[in-house]
C-alpha cells in the first residue's frame, strides 16, 4: 500500500482520478465488452435456432450455447462491468487512491480464470445445464469450480471498494455525505456480498456431490438457495444500473437527484427487502404455503418495487429540473425535446430508463404475483421479461456510459463517432423487441428453453396457436437487429480503446459532450428548481399502464381450469 | 476547475419535494391493492395453487401410478396407455426422461386429485393451450385439485430443460363429456 499513490487531475471535471483505480476500470471493462461479444454471439445463435423458419442450431448445440448465453451475459458481463463501475464510483468519485490495488488484481485474475473454465467446460459438451444448474442435472466439476472462482474473484472486488471508501473518510477526500452515485454502488456491493455468500452455500457442495463427495442435493432447497444468489445479484443490477442513470444524468445535464433523501431511502429499500425475493422463483413448486408466497413476494418485493418506482420519477424528473433551470420551460415537454438524443450517453441511459420501467418492471411484478405465475412460469414470457430488465435495462446503461468513459477514463477520442450516436437506438429497439415478442410467445404458452417448438420428432403431437410461430419470426428479426447494436457498440469500443487518438493530458472531449457542470456528479446536494410536470405526466402513463396490464392478466388467469 | 466544496448538509436531513412524496404514496398504496390482491383471490378466485406435496421415493410414485393404469386403461394410444379413471378419483401423471405417462382421459367439469411427481430430474407439467405451467421434482409429488372445464384434446409439454431430449417429451390428457363414456 504505497501512499504516493499516482494522480491526474482530469480536464473536463477537475476530478482527481487515481492511475491504479483508472487502470482497474479499464482491465475490467475490457473484459466486460469481451465477453458481451461471446455471450451475444450465442443469444444470437439461440434466437435464429427459435425462429421456425430458420431453426439454426442442432438440438445439442441448442442447449450448449443457451447454457453458455446465459453464463456469459448474465454472470460474466454484467460483474465485470459492475467491477468497473464500483472502481469509478469510489475511487474517482471520491477522489482518493484505491485501497490494495494488488488485491484488486488478484480479484481480477480469479473472475478471468474463472469465466474461463466454466466457458471452455461448456464448449466441451457434457456441461450443457443452462446456468441454474438445477440438480439432480450434473454438469462437469470444472463448470462449477469457474463458477465459484469468478464469484471469489468478485468477492474481493466488493471488499477492495469497501476499504476505498474507508481510504477516502480517513484521508477526507471529501466532506458531508458520500455522493448519490457512490451510494448506489455501496448499495449494490452490500448486496453482492449477500449474494454470493448464498452461491457459496449452494454451489460449494454442488460441486462436491459432482465429484461424488456428497450423495445427495435436495432440488427443492438447492433451488431456493440457489435463487437467494439469482434474484439478488438482479437486485445488483439494479441497484448499478439506477446508480449510472444518475450518474449520467449529471455527467451530462449538471443534473442533482430532486432531494437527496428520497433517492437514498429508495436505494435502501434494495438493500432492507431483497432478501426474501427468492420466493417468486418458487411460486409453483410443490409445497410451499400461500401466506409464505404472498409475505415474500409481497412484503420483499413491493417495497423494493417501490424503491424503483421512485427512482422512475427521481431519475428523469432531475434531468427536468436541470433543464428547465437552464431555460428550457416551454410546455411539458421542452425540456425532453431538446434533449441531446444525438448524444449516445443519454439516448441510451433515457430508453434504459423506458424500457426497464414499462417492459421490465411491469411484467416483472405481473409474473411474481403468486397465482398469475401459474400462467407463465418457464414459458418464454419469462425471458422477455428479463430481457426487458437486464438487457434493456441494465445493458444499455452501461453501453451508455461505455460513451463517457473511454474520453474521461480511456482517454481516447471516440472513434466512428457516426456509427456510436446510432448504437443505442439499434441495439434498444431490437431488445424491446425481442422482449415484448418473447413475452407474446410467452402469452400463448411457448415453453422457454426449448428446441423445437413444432415437436416434430415427439411421438405424440402438439402444435401451439400458430399466431406464436409468428411471434418467435418476428423475434428472430429482432434479435438481429439487437445484435447488429450489440456489434456496433463492440467495434465503437475496440476501435477506440486500442486505436482511437489519444487525448492530450489537458485535452477536453469534444462527443459527447461532457459540460463542466458534470462534476456534481462527485457532489451532495438536491436540485433547487422543481417542477417537474412533464416527468408528472410520464409517471402518470407508466402507473396507468401498470395498473391496467395487471388486471388484464387476472383477467386471463380467471379463464384457465379450476384448480385448488 | 477545482470541486466546489461539498454542501455541509447530510442526506437524511435534507427535506423531501412534495411531488416526489405523492408519488410514493400512491405508489406505496398500489403495493397495498396488489399485496391485498392475492389475499382476496385466496377466497373469490378459483385458480389458487394448491400447497399439498410430500416427499416420495420414485418406486413409490411409479407403483402407484403403474396400478392407476392396470385398473383404469381403456385404450392404447402410440404406445402410451390411455386411462379413464373414476371422476373425483386420485390421478397420477409421471414424468421421467422423455416422456409423461399415462394419457389421461378425464370427463368435464369433474374434480380430480392431480398427482404430479418426477422419476430423475425436474420436469415442468405445461399444460397447453389452457396454459398451467407447474415445476415437477423428483423426490417430491404435487397433488392438486383440478376441475377440467372444456371438452378437448390437451397438450403437456416439458418446459423445464432436463436433457438433450427434452423438446420430445410431450404427454396428453382428453377431456370428454360424461354421457359419452360409459365406466365399465
Ligand atoms: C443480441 C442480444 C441478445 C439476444 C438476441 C438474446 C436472445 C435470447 C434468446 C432467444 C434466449 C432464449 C430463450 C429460451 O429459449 O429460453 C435468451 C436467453 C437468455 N438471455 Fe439473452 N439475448 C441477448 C442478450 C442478452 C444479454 C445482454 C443478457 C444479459 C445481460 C441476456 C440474458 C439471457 C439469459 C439469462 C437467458 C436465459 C438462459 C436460460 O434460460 O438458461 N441476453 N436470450
Ligand atoms: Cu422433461
Ligand atoms: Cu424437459
Amino acid at each position: 500500500m504505497s501512499k504516493t499513490a499516482e494522480f491526474r487531475t482530469c480536464p473536463t471535471t477537475g476530478l482527481k482520478v487515481n492511475l491504479a483505480a483508472e487502470r482497474l476500470i479499464k482491465a475490467n471493462a475490457v473484459a466486460a465488452v469481451v465477453f458481451l461479444a461471446i455471450g451475444g454471439l450465442f443469444g444470437l445463435l439461440v434466437a435464429l435456432t427459435r425462429w421456425p423458419a430458420v431453426h439454426f442450431l442442432p438440438a445439442d448445440w441448442f442447449y450448449l450455447a443457451l447454457t453458455a448465453h446465459g453464463l456469459d451475459v448474465l454472470l460474466v458481463w454484467i460483474i465485470f462491468f459492475e467491477m468497473a463501475v464500483l472502481y469509478f464510483a469510489s475511487a474517482v468519485l471520491l477522489g482518493c487512491r484505491i485501497a490494495t490495488p494488488r488485491w484488486a488484481w488478484a480479484g481480477f485474475g480469479l473472475m478471468l480464470s474463472g469465466a474461463l473454465i466454466t466457458n471452455v467446460t461448456v464448449l466441451l459438451g457434457q456441461s450443457s445445464v443452462m446456468f441454474t444448474s438445477y440438480v439432480p442435472l450434473k454438469a462437469e466439476p470444472t463448470f462449477y469450480l469457474g463458477i465459484i472462482l469468478f464469484a471469489v474473484g468478485a468477492l474481493i472486488g466488493c471488499f477492495v471498494f469497501f476499504g476505498t471508501l474507508v481510504v477516502a473518510r480517513q484521508e477526507r477526500t471529501y466532506e458531508g455525505s458520500i455522493p448519490l452515485v457512490t451510494f448506489g454502488a455501496l448499495t449494490a456491493a452490500i448486496i453482492a456480498v449477500f449474494t454470493i455468500a448464498s452461491g457459496a452455500i449452494i454451489l460449494i457442495p454442488t460441486l462436491l456431490w459432482s465429484v461424488g463427495l456428497v450423495a445427495h442435493i435436495d432440488p427443492i432447497l438447492y433451488k431456493t438457495i440457489w435463487w437467494a444468489m439469482g434474484h439478488s445479484s438482479q437486485q445488483i443490477n439494479v441497484s448499478a444500473h439506477v446508480a449510472v442513470w444518475y450518474a449520467i444524468a449529471a455527467m451530462v445535464f449538471g443534473a442533482r437527484p430532486l432531494s437527496e433523501k428520497v433517492s437514498r431511502m429508495a436505494f435502501l429499500m434494495y438493500i432492507l427487502f431483497l432478501q426474501l425475493a427468492s420466493a417468486h422463483h418458487m411460486l409453483v413448486e410443490p409445497g410451499f404455503s400461500p401466506e409464505w408466497k404472498i409475505f415474500n413476494t409481497s412484503y420483499a418485493m413491493y417495497l423494493a418495487v417501490l424503491g424503483s418506482m421512485v427512482h422512475g420519477l427521481t431519475v428523469p424528473g432531475s434531468i427536468e429540473a436541470a433543464q428547465r433551470s437552464r431555460g428550457l420551460t416551454k410546455g411539458m415537454f421542452e425540456w425532453l425535446r431538446k434533449a441531446p438524443w444525438g448524444n449516445p450517453a443519454f439516448s441510451g441511459m433515457f430508453m434504459s430508463l423506458v424500457f426497464f420501467g414499462f417492459i421490465g418492471g411491469i411484467s416483472g411484478v405481473v409474473m411474481g404475483t403468486e397465482q398469475i405465475n401459474l400462467i407463465m412460469h418457464n414459458t418464454l414470457y419469462v425471458p422477455g421479461h428479463f430481457h426487458g430488465t437486464v438487457v434493456a435495462g441494465t445493458t444499455l446503461a452501461f453501453m451508455a456510459i461505455t460513451y463517457l468513459l473511454i474520453p474521461l477514463i480511456f482517454r481516447r477520442e471516440l472513434a466512428m463517432q457516426g456509427v456510436a450516436r446510432w448504437q443505442p437506438y439499434v441495439f434498444g429497439i431490437g431488445v424491446a423487441g425481442i422482449s415484448l415478442f418473447m413475452m407474446g410467445a410467452g402469452t400463448l404458452g411457448v415453453s422457454r428453453r426449448h428446441w423445437d417448438m413444432k415437436f416434430a420428432d415427439a411421438i405424440l403431437p402438439f402444435d401451439y396457436p400458430s399466431a406464436a410461430e409468428l411471434m418467435m419470426g418476428l423475434n428472430g428479426l429482432f434479435a438481429v437487429l439487437a445484435a447488429v447494436g450489440g456489434v456496433m457498440y463492440v467495434v465503437v469500443v475496440v476501435k477506440s480503446v486500442f486505436f482511437g487518438r489519444k487525448l492530450a493530458p489537458d485535452e477536453k472531449p469534444s462527443y459527447p459532450e461532457v459540460p463542466p457542470a458534470a462534476a456534481v456528479v462527485a457532489e451532495h446536494g438536491s436540485a433547487k428548481t422543481l417542477r417537474i410536470p412533464g416527468t408528472t405526466m410520464l409517471v402518470a402513463i407508466f402507473f396507468l399502464a401498470f395498473v391496467l396490464y395487471y388486471f388484464v392478466n387476472w383477467k386471463y388467469l380467471s379463464e384457465v381450469w379450476p384448480l385448488s | 476547475m477545482a470541486i466546489t466544496p461539498p454542501s455541509e448538509r447530510i442526506w437524511w436531513k435534507e427535506p423531501i419535494a412534495r411531488v416526489e412524496l405523492i408519488w410514493i404514496v400512491i405508489a406505496f398504496t398500489w403495493g397495498l391493492v396488489m399485496f391485498f390482491m392475492m389475499i382476496y383471490w385466496h377466497g373469490a378466485g378459483e385458480q389458487n395453487l394448491s400447497s399439498e406435496a410430500y416427499q416420495i421415493k420414485a418406486e413409490v410414485f411409479a407403483e402407484r401410478t403403474q396400478a392407476m393404469i392396470d385398473e383404469h386403461t381403456v385404450r392404447d394410444e402410440s404406445g402410451f396407455p390411455v386411462v379413464h379413471p373414476p371422476a373425483g378419483s386420485d390421478v397420477y401423471m409421471m414424468a421421467r426422461l422423455y416422456q409423461w405417462s399415462p394419457i389421461l382421459e378425464l370427463e368435464k367439469d369433474q374434480t380430480y386429485r392431480l398427482h404430479l411427481s418426477s422419476l430423475d430430474v425436474q420436469h415442468g407439467f405445461s399444460l397447453q393451450p389452457v396454459n398451467i405451467n407447474v415445476q415437477v421434482h423428483p423426490d417430491y409429488e404435487m397433488v392438486m385439485t383440478i376441475r377440467p372445464d372444456q371438452v378437448g384434446e390437451y397438450g403437456v409439454v416439458c418446459n423445464e430443460f432436463c436433457g438433450l431430449g427434452h423438446h420430445l417429451m410431450v404427454g396428453k390428457i382428453y377431456v370428454v363429456d360424461r354421457e359419452e363414456q360409459s365406466d365399465e
